[in-house]
């Protein structure tokens, strides 16, 4: 459940470019997460909503993007998106690859109504 | 409509205090590693067999982090080595911030290898940097082969592997064989202990390994 403390780490995020948010003035807040960050999308949304329903940010809808897990091939120099965690080469077999993306956690943006 | 763009990372309070511990034990020239595992796979008992065979040779300290109770720093303290205990009250990982102010407690005593023994716990603390030289996972051979397919993101973060409860293997359902493969499918580059804390099967070569990576 570590889903918890990033959910308050995004809200302490949100502070600090909106001190003060009026009440219904958050739309939305972008969020990247990658496959191999161990993030539950789900999991992360709940805890948002749960910790801030009693603020201002009530009703604010967290965006989830996920981003896939790509690795590069050191051998073959190839770049492939994987779905499972197999860290080998699809097409040369080799396992000494690099992560590229994928492990990501970011806070992307923050949209406002008008 | 407008948009702010933040495009912050949402650890980065984390990793900045991780950043600082590293530096500080730095300072002190510490090997330091984050031990990593299931729970009940024997990181504790991997610290006490540790200490005691290289009570000799090098001196170390130990931050021990549970949910709940201090069962492990006594078991650590009966070593006469300086423990202090985070209780994280819930929290299923370490955090930089807790190893630091634990740290200042203890930092000025004598050491030159510090462990920091994390939550049971194989998905949430592969997230969390605490400002340590290198991970070590712990999986013990009563939880089966499997287990560095399920939790690849720890086996990917970890330098080394400890297999640890050999002793064992011939009453459980569970190949070393196959294991170490499944491990090194994740992380090649993975660095493979076989232990047993109750005979002592390979603590010689895990402590020899410590010893050279102290820095001095």
């Amino acid at each position: 459940m570590h889903e918890l403390s990033a959910a308050q780490e995004i809200v302490e995020i949100l502070h600090q470019y909106l001190p003060n948010p009026k009440p219904d003035s958050v739309k939305s807040i972008k969020i990247i997460v990658g496959k191999m960050s161990n993030i539950l999308p789900d999991s992360l949304t709940f805890c948002f909503e749960a910790i801030t329903s009693d603020t201002s940010l009530k009703g604010a809808k967290l965006e989830i993007i996920e981003t896939p897990v790509i690795i590069n091939c050191s051998n073959c120099g190839k770049a492939f998106e994987i779905e499972l965690m197999l860290f080998t080469c699809p097409v040369c077999g080799n396992n000494k690859i690099k992560i590229v993306s994928g492990t990501d956690l970011l806070v992307n943006e923050i949209e406002l109504f008008d | 409509m407008s948009v702010i763009t933040v495009e912050r990372k949402v650890l980065e309070k984390n990793d900045a205090i991780a950043q600082q511990n590293r530096e500080a034990f730095r300072e002190k020239n510490l090997f330091t590693m984050n031990l990593v595992s299931s729970p009940g796979s024997g990181k504790t008992s991997l610290i006490e067999k540790t200490i005691h065979y290289t009570k000799n040779k090098f001196n170390v300290a130990v931050i021990e982090g549970d949910v709940q109770t201090s069962l492990d720093a006594e078991r650590v303290v009966a070593y006469g080595v300086p423990v202090v205990q985070i209780i994280t009250q819930g929290a299923c990982h370490l955090e930089a911030g807790l190893v630091r102010d634990a740290f200042g407690k203890i930092e000025k005593n004598n050491f030159e290898v510090l462990f920091i023994e994390n939550v049971g716990n194989l998905v949430c603390p592969a997230g969390y940097d605490l400002g340590e030289d290198l991970k070590v996972v712990i999986v013990s051979t009563t939880e089966g082969d499997d287990k560095p397919l399920k939790y690849p993101a720890m086996f990917r973060n970890a330098s080394a592997l400890i297999i640890n409860k050999i002793d064992l293997v011939p009453y459980v359902n569970c190949s070393l064989e196959t294991l170490m493969k499944n491990a090194l499918s994740i992380n090649p580059s993975l660095k493979v202990f076989k232990t047993s804390c109750t005979t002592e099967e390979g603590i010689e070569e895990w402590c020899g390994w410590i010893e050279s990576k102290i820095k001095r």
